[in-house]
């Protein structure tokens, strides 16, 4: 009873705020109401038996996928109400393919039944004395391995694309060239001398040692000194 | 045999709580309304791809449903795999997002139709 009960509540939860990432004027808001529903989905998992997979929803959705949908909305200086215009005209029309696709699958969810024969189908029935992880466990690193392997290359994959869609090469970046630093010698920029006391010192400069021509160094920040003398 | 494996996961012999119908009934109205939000925010990318993931979301409590109903653990083997492709296509989906915000300064979705950088 409760549990029916907790299961209504979690469902009208998630509803209305899948409802309002669609509608919401701010994307953030979006993004925060995902997460709500994220949440509730869990919690629905948790009520049909899945507890791993309801903790990995809250660690995968709500810990990776919406904080990053989160960051780039707020990253992205996008005026979104521009992006709202034409929501009135496409109303109707997503309203009404919505419905048509709303009614089809009740009516097909109406008329389905489970076929006797279904048991006789069961690919992984679900042992009795353990846990739900523990059952996953003996499954998914089984019977499943490679779908496990191919999930983690898909993973790997999807890693070093956004690393190398987004990585870029900025002009004028000064950045660390491990290279130039290592291969610098001692006698390129130390000198010793012996000065007599009470007597100055004149330092004959040397020739300034060949470096590789820098781009971004022609504009003058680098070379302080150059204008360092003149105030 | 379903009811009886089905009561096993809940350990005290308790049967499943909530039927499978109101498990499908809520999936397939979550899944409408990420089409409906596609429609709703055509110009919007990330909303687009919010959408997306409520209808992935929808399929995970399907599958997630026939799983607890039927007292078989493919459902939840696949639903970690579902998860895997949605959080990819997260990532490769946004970065392409940033990508082209950097190019262009808009995200919006009708200017998005040349095909060279």
């Amino acid at each position: 009873m409760i549990a029916t009960l907790a299961f209504y509540l979690f469902a009208a939860i998630l509803l209305a705020s899948a409802t309002m990432v669609v509608v919401a004027r701010n994307p953030v808001h979006a993004v925060l109401f995902l997460i709500l529903g994220f949440f509730n989905a869990a919690a629905l998992f948790l009520l049909a038996g899945a507890e791993f997979l309801a903790l990995i929803l809250v660690i995968v959705y709500v810990g990776a996928v919406a904080v990053l949908f989160l960051f780039v909305v707020m990253m992205l200086d996008v005026n979104f109400a521009e992006l709202r215009e034409g929501f009135v005209r496409y109303l109707p029309i997503g309203g009404i393919i919505g419905g048509i696709l709303l009614v089809e699958l009740l009516l097909v969810g109406a008329a389905w039944t489970v076929s006797p024969q279904a048991p006789l189908l069961i690919a992984e029935p679900v042992p009795g004395a353990v846990t739900n992880t523990q059952a996953i466990g003996r499954v998914l690193y089984t019977d499943y391995v490679y779908l496990f392997q191919a999930a983690g290359v898909v993973l790997l994959v999807a890693m070093i694309g956004a690393i190398v869609l987004t990585l870029r090469e900025r002009p004028g970046v000064r950045r660390q060239n491990v290279g130039a630093q290592l291969a610098r010698a001692r006698d390129e920029t130390l000198a010793v001398m012996k000065v007599a006391p009470g007597a100055g010192l004149t330092v004959v400069p040397k020739p300034e040692p060949k470096r590789e021509p820098e781009p971004a160094d022609h504009g003058g920040h680098g070379h302080g000194n150059h204008h360092g003398g003149g105030h | 045999m379903a009811a009886t494996d089905t009561a096993t996961i809940t350990g005290e012999g308790t049967e499943v709580v909530v039927g499978l119908e109101h498990y499908l009934a809520v999936a397939a109205i979550l899944f409408t309304l990420g089409i409906f939000g596609i429609f709703l925010n055509r110009k919007n990318v990330i909303v687009i791809l919010m959408s997306v993931e409520l209808m992935l979301l929808a399929v995970n409590i399907n599958l997630v449903a026939f799983s607890a109903a039927l007292g078989d653990l493919t459902g939840q083997i696949f639903t970690m795999l579902v998860l895997t492709v949605a959080a990819a296509e997260a990532a490769i989906g946004l970065a392409i997002v940033v990508v082209y915000f950097r190019n262009r300064g808009s995200i919006a979705v009708e200017d998005i139709r040349v095909m060279k950088g």
